[in-house]
C-alpha cells in the first residue's frame, strides 16, 4: 500500500481484473439460467457477459448495502487504530486518516452512497421528465413557462446554485438530495422534452390525438415507450454524477455529516494520497467506478432490448 | 522607572523593561525543523527570483489594511509595507521604524523616535504624520478595521517634530510596543491626515510589480532599502495554490520554489521527495472548541470539566495534526510565551474523571452538539468526530455538526453553543487575554466573564515587576484552564516545504507561519 | 425561424434579468454579508456597521438592486465592493481564460466523443464498444479533482507537463496550449463520455426503424446506414447533449480550475459568493448565463434545421 504505483502495474491490475469479471458474470449467469424460473431465464439468456457482470455487481451492491451492520468487521464512526495502519489480516485494506477501518467504511459506504444517489436520481427523473414530457405533448404557454424556468435554473452553474442553496438551507442529507434532485431534474426535463418533440410530431401521435386520447394516456402509452431510450441512458449516467456532485461539495466544504461515511467525501479526504502514487483514494473511487460501470452495462443492454434489434 | 529604550537589533539600556524583553527572547525560541545545517550557516547570498506558492489568496482580497484576513495578504503587506516595531525570529521585540521607545512611569505615554531617512517606494519621505494618520485609519467611530480593538486603548496621539510620535493611553500597557508590530498596521504615506488604503505603496524591503487578487503578485527588491542583511531576493512572485495537493505538486515539481501550509496527510510521502525540505515553528496558533458559558449547559463548570476530560489530546495532536504540534493544556497560552505556567498540571484523557464531573452536575448523561468547519481550522472535522468517539466512553454524547465552510465566521463562531475555533495567537499574554477572555472583549468567544481573572489583567497589564506579572498571569492560565469555557486541545505548528534550493537564518520565526510572515525579506538562494 | 430567434434573444433577455434577480435575492439569504465576510473572525459588531456605511449596504435590498440594474442598463457592471476595482477590469481577462481553456477543451472533445460514439454504434456490442464503455464511464465516475490528481501523478510530476498551469500575459500560443493541456485534457475526460454515450445510444435507438430495416433490405452497408441514414435523425438528442456539455465547460470548471491554478471565472464566482461581494456574483453569473442561453439557442436551432418536421410544424 506505501509504495507507489506505476502506469504498467495499474495496466497488468486492470487486465486482471477484466479476466476476473468475465469469469464472475459467465459463471452468474449459468448459475442464473440454471437456478431461475423460467420466464427470467429466458430473458437473461439473451444478456451478453457485460449485463450479467452488470447485474452481478449491483446485486452484490444491494446486498453489501442492506447488510452492511452484518458484514462490516467494524463499527461506521469506530476508531480502531492508528491512522494509515497498512493492510494486514486485521484490517483487509488499512484505516483511514482518523484510524478507522477502511473496509468497514467502504461496507457502510454503500448503503449511504448508494442509497442516496438512488433516492435523488429517482426524483430527478420523476420530475423531470414527466414535466418535460407535459411540456412537449401540451405546447403552448405551459411549454413556455416551463422551459423558459428550467432555462434560468440551468443557466446558473449547477455547482455554485448547489452551493448557493445548501448554505440557506443547510446540509442534512433531504436537502442534499432535494437540491441536487433539483438540479438535476432540469437537466432530465431538457432532454425529455426534446426527445418527446420529436415523437409528437409523428404521425401516429397525430393519429391518437384524432382519436381523442387522454393526455396521460396519449404520455403514457404513446409517447413514453418511444422516448423511453435516451431517458434509460441519462438515468444511467444522472446516477453516477450524484456521487460525484457529492464529492464536489465536498471539496467545496459541503460535504455530508460526519461521521457517515460516503464514497464521495471518502475520496475527498484522501485524494492527496494520490499524488505520492498511494492507492488508498482509489478505494471508494473504484467502488464509484465499478457501480457506475455495471449499472450502464444493464442500461445498454436495456437499450438494446428496447431497440428491437435482433443482432 | 521606567526609561525604556531600545535599538533596533539588539537591546539597550539596562531598565526592568529590557528584563521583560530578554525573557521573551529565551520563552519563544522556535522550534525548527530538521535543518540543513548545510545552508543554514552559510552567508546570505543575494539574487534569483522566490516564487512562494500559499495556500490562502481570495479575488476580493485589496491592499486596505483594514480587511486583511489572510496569510497572503499578511505575508504580501510585511513585504512591501514597514512597521513601526517588528517581532524578530527569537521573539523578542526590536525597532523597525520607530528607532527607539520610551514610557512614562504608568505606561500610559509611549514617545516613539522614528528612523530618519526612511522613504516611501514613491521618493517621499516617512514622517511623524504618516504614522499618526496610518494608526488613526483604523481608529474612530468609522472604521470598519479589523484592527481597532487592537488599537482603541490609544486616546490621543500627536507628533513632536518629524521623528517623534506621542501616544497616550487609556491605561497603562507595558506590552503596547508589541502591540505596533501588529501586521494591520504599516505606516502607509498619508496627506492631509489620511492615508490612502487602496494604495500599494509603502516603505519595505520589495516594490510591488502587480498584483492579482487570489491569484498572483510580483514584486522586484527596493533597491534602497535601509536594513542591511535582509532583502536577498531580486524578484519575489507569490502565488496563491488554495488546494493542497496543487500546491504540494508545484513544489515537488519545481514550479515554486516554497509553499506554506503543508497537507498534514502526507506531509510523510513529501519528506521523501527529493529537494524538498520540511520547516516546522511552534509558536502561538493553537485551536479551540469554544462554549458559550451563558448557554446551558455549557453554564455549568461541572459540565465544562467533564468535556475538559472526555477527550484525548495526545490522539488529536498525532492524528489531527500528525505529530506537527504540542498538546494544548486548555488555556491559550503555549510553551513559547514568556509567561506560560509550565508548572500547572498538564489536563489528561479521563473518562473517569468525566462521569465524575458530570456527577457532580448531576447528570448521568449528557447529550452536546459541536459545530465545525474546515474554515475553523484544517481537521476540524475529524477532530470533532475523535472527541466524538472518546467522549462517547464516558457517557457524553457529543454530535458533530459539519457547518459550511462558507460564511463560518459569521455564522457559526459565537452564535453556536459549542464551535471549533482557529487562533493564530499573540505575542503577549495580556494581549492573548485582552483579545478573547475578558469580560466584554468582542471576541470572547466563550462569553465567560470571571471577576478575579477580569481584576488580575487589568492588573498585570501596568505591573512592571517580572515576578509578580508571572505570578499573575500564571494565575490566570490555571482560572482558564480550571473554570474557562475553552477547550484547548492543541497547539499547531506551522509547517512549510522549501526547495533544497532555498536557505533561511538558523533560526526561524514562530510567531506566524514563513518566518513571522517575513521569510521573504529573511530568506535566500543558497 | 427568423423570428424564432428573435423571439428567443429577447426571451434570453428576460431570462438574464429573472437570473439577476434570484442570485441577487440568494445573496441576500446567505446568511451574513460582504462586511461580516470580508472581517471575517475579526469582526466586531462596530466595525461590520461602518464597513456597511461605507459600502452603502444599510440601504433596502431593493434601492441596491435598482441601482446596479440602472447601472447595467447603461452598460456599467460597477465596481468590486470588496477591493473597488471596476468589474469589467476584474472579468476581462478571466473571461478569456475561461473561453480559451473551453474551446481547448471542446475542440479535443466534441470531435472525439463523435467519432467514439458512432463507432461504438456501429461496431455494437463488440469488444471495441465495451471498452471503450468502460474506459469512458470509469474517466466520469471519478471526480474532477480525483482525474486531475492522476494526471498530475502520471503527466506532471514526469516532468511532461506542468503541474499548475500559470498563463503569463503575452505568452505565445504554443507554451499556453502546453501549460493549459493537463486542464483541457482532464475536462476532455470529464465531458466525453457523457456525449459519446448518448451519440451511440441516439444512433441505435433508430436502427431498428422501418425506414433503417428498409435501407438494409436495399443492401446499404452498415457505415453508411450509421452515418447517412440514423445519425441525421439523432441529431437532435446529441446535438442537445454537446449544447450542454459546452455550456459546462464554460460555467461549471471552478474545481479543475482550482486544481490546475488556472485563473478563470468560476474560482472568480465561488470566492465572491463566499465573502457576499454581489456585484462581482451577478457580473459572473449574468456572464454565465448568456453562454448558456446563447449555446442552447445555437443548439435549438440546429435540432430544429435537423427535423424538417419541426422547421414546419402545424
Amino acid at each position: 500500500m506505501e509504495s507507489p504505483i506505476t502506469v504498467w502495474q495499474a495496466i497488468a491490475a486492470l487486465l486482471a481484473f477484466a479476466a476476473g469479471a468475465a469469469v464472475v458474470a459467465w459463471s452468474f449467469r449459468a448459475g442464473a439460467l440454471a437456478l431461475a424460473p423460467h420466464a427470467v431465464a429466458r430473458v437473461l439468456r439473451t444478456a451478453p457477459l457485460t449485463a450479467s457482470f452488470g447485474l452481478v455487481v449491483i446485486l452484490a451492491y444491494v446486498v453489501v448495502a442492506l447488510l452492511a451492520p452484518v458484514l462490516a468487521p467494524f463499527g461506521e464512526r469506530e476508531v480502531v487504530g492508528g491512522e494509515y495502519l497498512p493492510w494486514d489480516e486485521v484490517h483487509l485494506l488499512g484505516t483511514d486518516n482518523l484510524g478507522r477501518d477502511m473496509l468497514s467504511r467502504l461496507i457502510y459506504g454503500a448503503r449511504n452512497t448508494v442509497g442516496i444517489a438512488f433516492a435523488t436520481t429517482t426524483v430527478a427523473f420523476v420530475v423531470g421528465s414527466v414535466l418535460g414530457l407535459l411540456a412537449a405533448t401540451v405546447g403552448g404557454w405551459l411549454d413556455q413557462v416551463l422551459s423558459r424556468a428550467v432555462d434560468v435554473l440551468m443557466a446558473i452553474p449547477a455547482l455554485i446554485f448547489a452551493l448557493l442553496l445548501l448554505t440557506i438551507l443547510g446540509t442534512s442529507i433531504p436537502n442534499m438530495i432535494l437540491v441536487i434532485a433539483l438540479i438535476d431534474s432540469t437537466r432530465v426535463f431538457r432532454l425529455a422534452r426534446a426527445v418527446a418533440m420529436n415523437v409528437v410530431v409523428m404521425d401516429y401521435i397525430e393519429a391518437a390525438r384524432l382519436r381523442g386520447e387522454g393526455l396521460g394516456r396519449l404520455i403514457l402509452r404513446e409517447i413514453l415507450p418511444n422516448a423511453s431510450a435516451p431517458l434509460v441512458a441519462e438515468f444511467g449516467l444522472r446516477f453516477c454524477f450524484v456521487f460525484l456532485a457529492i464529492s464536489a461539495l465536498s471539496f467545496l466544504g459541503l460535504g455530508i455529516q460526519p461521521p457517515t461515511a460516503d464514497w464521495g467525501s471518502m475520496v475527498r479526504d484522501n485524494a492527496t494520497l494520490i499524488t505520492f502514487g498511494d492507492i488508498t483514494p482509489l478505494l471508494p473511487a473504484g467502488a464509484i467506478a465499478l457501480l457506475t460501470v455495471a449499472v450502464n452495462f444493464v442500461v445498454d443492454w436495456m437499450l438494446h432490448r428496447a431497440s428491437g434489434l435482433k443482432e | 522607572m521606567t526609561k525604556t529604550t531600545n535599538h533596533s537589533g539588539q537591546l539597550g539600556g539596562i531598565s526592568r523593561r529590557r528584563l521583560l524583553q530578554g525573557a521573551s527572547a529565551l520563552g519563544a525560541a522556535a522550534v525548527v525543523g530538521p535543518l540543513g545545517a548545510r545552508v543554514a550557516h552559510a552567508a546570505p547570498k543575494r539574487g534569483g527570483t522566490f516564487r512562494l506558492a500559499m495556500g490562502h489568496g481570495n479575488t476580493s482580497d485589496s491592499y486596505d489594511p483594514a480587511t486583511w484576513d489572510n496569510a497572503y495578504v499578511q505575508v504580501f503587506a510585511t513585504a512591501r509595507h514597514g512597521y513601526l516595531t517588528e517581532i524578530a525570529a527569537d521573539g523578542s521585540l526590536v525597532g523597525e521604524l520607530a528607532e527607539s521607545w520610551e514610557a512614562s512611569k504608568d505606561a500610559r505615554t509611549w514617545t516613539l523616535k522614528l528612523r530618519s531617512g526612511v522613504r516611501y517606494h514613491s521618493g517621499k519621505a516617512v514622517t511623524a504624520e504618516d504614522v499618526i494618520a496610518s494608526l488613526n485609519y483604523h481608529r474612530g467611530e468609522d472604521s470598519k478595521s479589523a484592527a481597532k480593538p487592537i488599537v482603541k486603548g490609544i486616546t490621543e496621539m500627536r507628533a513632536d517634530g518629524p521623528g517623534v510620535v506621542v501616544v497616550t493611553l487609556e491605561a497603562g500597557n507595558a506590552d503596547f510596543p508589541f502591540v505596533l508590530s501588529d501586521y494591520h498596521l504599516p505606516v502607509m504615506p498619508s496627506s492631509g491626515g489620511k492615508i490612502d488604503p487602496t494604495s500599494r505603496d509603502g516603505c519595505g524591503a520589495y516594490v510591488v510589480d502587480s498584483y492579482e487578487p487570489g491569484v498572483r503578485a510580483t514584486m522586484k527588491r527596493n533597491p534602497e532599502y535601509w536594513k542591511s542583511g535582509r532583502a536577498h531576493f531580486d524578484a519575489v512572485e507569490m502565488l496563491a495554490i488554495v488546494d493542497p495537493a496543487a500546491r504540494q505538486n508545484a513544489l515537488v515539481t519545481g514550479e515554486v520554489d516554497a509553499i506554506d501550509r503543508v497537507d498534514l496527510n502526507t506531509v510523510h510521502l513529501l519528506k521523501r521527495a527529493r529537494n524538498v525540505e520540511v520547516v516546522t515553528t511552534t509558536g502561538t496558533q493553537h485551536y479551540t472548541f469554544a462554549m458559550d458559558t451563558r448557554a446551558a449547559p455549557f453554564d455549568d463548570n461541572n459540565v465544562r470539566m467533564a468535556l475538559k476530560y472526555a477527550l484525548d489530546r495526545e490522539e488529536l495532536v498525532e492524528k489531527i495534526l500528525n505529530g506537527y504540534g504540542e498538546v494544548g493544556n486548555d488555556h491559550p497560552i503555549g510553551r513559547s510565551n514568556r509567561y506560560h505556567a509550565a508548572s500547572l498540571e498538564q489536563r489528561t484523557y479521563d473518562p473517569d474523571k468525566a462521569r465524575h464531573y458530570l456527577k457532580k452536575a448531576g447528570l448521568d448523561k449528557l447529550e452536546v452538539s459541536l459545530s465545525a468547519a474546515d474554515a475553523a481550522f484544517t481537521g476540524a472535522v475529524d477532530a470533532a468526530v475523535l472527541y466524538s468517539e472518546r467522549a462517547a466512553v464516558a457517557g457524553i454524547t457529543v454530535n458533530v455538526v459539519r457547518e459550511p465552510n462558507d460564511g463560518y465566521w459569521s455564522n457559526v463562531w459565537m452564535k453556536k453553543p459549542w464551535s471549533a475555533v482557529y487562533w493564530g495567537g499573540r505575542p503577549t499574554e495580556d494581549w492573548m487575554f485582552t483579545t478573547a477572555y475578558a469580560e466584554g472583549a468582542a471576541w470572547n468567544d466563550t462569553f465567560w466573564s470571571h471577576q478575579r481573572f477580569n481584576a488580575l489583567l487589568a492588573e498585570a497589564r501596568s505591573e512592571l515587576d517580572d515576578a509578580r506579572r508571572r505570578a499573575m498571569y500564571e494565575e490566570m492560565q490555571a482560572l482558564v484552564s480550571n473554570e474557562g469555557g475553552v477547550v484547548v486541545p492543541m497547539f499547531a505548528s506551522y509547517v512549510m516545504g522549501l526547495s533544497s534550493k532555498v536557505a533561511h537564518p538558523e533560526q526561524v520565526g514562530a510567531n506566524w507561519t514563513l518566518d513571522g510572515f517575513r521569510a521573504i525579506e529573511r530568506w535566500w538562494f543558497a | 425561424m427568423l423570428q424564432m430567434i428573435a423571439q428567443r434573444l429577447a426571451l434570453g433577455v428576460l431570462t438574464l434579468f429573472l437570473i439577476s434577480v434570484l442570485i441577487f435575492g440568494a445573496i441576500e439569504l446567505l446568511p451574513g454579508d460582504i462586511a461580516e465576510e470580508i472581517l471575517g473572525q475579526s469582526a466586531t459588531p462596530e466595525t461590520v456597521e461602518a464597513f456597511r456605511r461605507e459600502l452603502g449596504l444599510d440601504r433596502p435590498a431593493h434601492l441596491r438592486y435598482l441601482d446596479w440594474l440602472g447601472g447595467v442598463a447603461q452598460g456599467d457592471l460597477g465596481h468590486s465592493l470588496a477591493n473597488r476595482r471596476p468589474i469589467a477590469d476584474l472579468i476581462a481577462g478571466r473571461l478569456a481564460n475561461t473561453l480559451f481553456l473551453a474551446l481547448y477543451a471542446a475542440v479535443i472533445a466534441v470531435p472525439l466523443s463523435l467519432a467514439l460514439g458512432i463507432l461504438a454504434a456501429l461496431y455494437r456490442n463488440s469488444l471495441y464498444d465495451r471498452a471503450v464503455n468502460v474506459f469512458t464511464l470509469s474517466s466520469i465516475s471519478f471526480p474532477e479533482f480525483f482525474v486531475a490528481y492522476i494526471l498530475i501523478f502520471f503527466l506532471a510530476q514526469s516532468g511532461l507537463f506542468p503541474s499548475i498551469a500559470r498563463v503569463t500575459p503575452g505568452a505565445d500560443l504554443a507554451d499556453k496550449l502546453h501549460r493549459t493541456f493537463l486542464p483541457a485534457l482532464t475536462l476532455t475526460l470529464v465531458v466525453t463520455a457523457h456525449m459519446m454515450r448518448m451519440t451511440r445510444a441516439a444512433i441505435i435507438n433508430l436502427l431498428a426503424s422501418p425506414y433503417i430495416e428498409m435501407a438494409r433490405l436495399k443492401g446499404v452497408g452498415p457505415a453508411r446506414i450509421v452515418l447517412r441514414h440514423a445519425l441525421p435523425n439523432a441529431l437532435a438528442p446529441i446535438i442537445n447533449v454537446i449544447a450542454l456539455n459546452l455550456a459546462y465547460l464554460i460555467t461549471g470548471v471552478v474545481v479543475v480550475e482550482v486544481v490546475f491554478v488556472y485563473p478563470g471565472l468560476g474560482q472568480l464566482m465561488v470566492d465572491s459568493v463566499s465573502k457576499r461581494d454581489v456585484t462581482v456574483v451577478q457580473a459572473a453569473a449574468l456572464i454565465f448565463a448568456c453562454a448558456y442561453v446563447l449555446l442552447n439557442l445555437v443548439a435549438d436551432v440546429l435540432s430544429t434545421l435537423s427535423n424538417p418536421r419541426l422547421v414546419h410544424r402545424r
